[in-house]
């Protein structure tokens, strides 16, 4: 299946949805850069992620950003 | 092979509702040990005159930093769009995002640094700004679905499955309410930008992905009971 196709569908599961990306996204990305379990740590934000293009979008800037201030 | 068929007695998969609540940590920045960078930002933010003025300026200068690498991140998806008015967007970007971190001060949990923390208002704006300046005066698609974009992606064998997929899909989309509907199709199947969509139906992102999670929910119930099985990103 192309990531065309399994984008329209988005991902099954808990989702944190964008408010709450928003809210988590900083503590999220730093637990990434530090090599902890994110997912664990803050549970429907991966599903979110894969499912969300912008708030994606955001998360990737950012972990690029804060990886820069290290 | 890209999906296939559920045989009869392969279950449908639950679909988990979204968890709209965050987990909000109540433990308020003054209470947590801070990173001594953090600390300082707090309080310089928090003093009076010189001091205050001086860290605003720091932070703004912070901001429109990473309000510019994403506009110089998104510029690519925006040809269009001419250097003197990424600029201005990126500061007009700098700008909102020190009102609102100002205006949440108070709401910094100290569960990262300060400047990870300030940086995604600055991400969240110039990436807003740029999406919506980008679709200023176009038409939003809501009753059309656009379907080309697919069938130029597949391969032979799997552009056979994917159509009979999509085929499926697109008469799925009669199991939506009206408004999700629309939603789905400017969001997923027509590539609106969320924060585009919701400026113009007036509502929030939130309350958008909100309903695009519950149609996608629907759409994959009606794909499981006519036998198809989705996969999902990195699947």
């Amino acid at each position: 299946m192309s990531d065309d196709v399994k984008n329209l569908l988005g991902q099954r599961g808990d989702d944190i949805g964008c408010d709450g990306c928003f809210d988590e996204l900083d503590r999220y990305v730093e637990l990434e850069l530090a090599g902890a379990d994110a997912d664990t740590a803050i549970p429907g934000m991966r599903t979110h992620l894969e499912s969300c293009t912008v708030c994606r979008d955001e998360h990737d800037s950012l972990l690029v950003l804060a990886a820069g201030g290290r | 092979m890209a999906f296939r068929r559920h045989e009869a007695d392969v279950s449908v998969a639950l679909l988990e509702p979204p968890n709209a609540a965050a987990s909000v940590d109540p433990m308020p920045a003054e209470t947590r040990e801070l990173d001594p960078a953090s600390r300082t930002w707090l309080d310089d933010l928090r003093a009076d005159g010189a001091r205050r003025d001086a860290a605003v300026a720091r932070l703004h200068a912070v901001l429109l930093k990473a309000a510019r690498f994403e506009i110089a991140r998104r510029r690519g998806a925006f040809p269009h769009l001419r250097g003197n008015d990424l600029d201005d967007l990126a500061l007009q970007s700098a700008d909102d995002a020190l009102v609102a971190v100002l205006a949440r001060l108070d709401e910094f949990r100290g569960l990262s640094q300060f400047t990870t923390w300030a940086y995604k208002f600055a991400l969240y704006e110039a990436g807003a700004k740029i999406r919506k300046r980008a679709w200023q005066g176009r038409e939003i698609p809501l009753d059309q679905p656009s379907w080309e974009r697919f069938a130029a992606a597949s391969s032979p064998q799997a552009g056979v499955e994917e159509a009979e997929l999509l085929a499926a899909l697109g008469e799925s989309l009669d199991a939506l309410t009206p408004h999700q509907r629309r939603v789905f199709t400017a969001l997923a199947l027509n590539e609106v930008p969320i924060d585009v969509l919701a400026e113009r139906l007036e509502t929030s992102r939130g309350a958008l992905y909100k309903t695009l999670h519950d149609a996608r929910a629907r759409l994959r119930a009606q794909l499981a009971e006519r036998g198809f099985e989705i996969e999902g990103r990195g699947e």
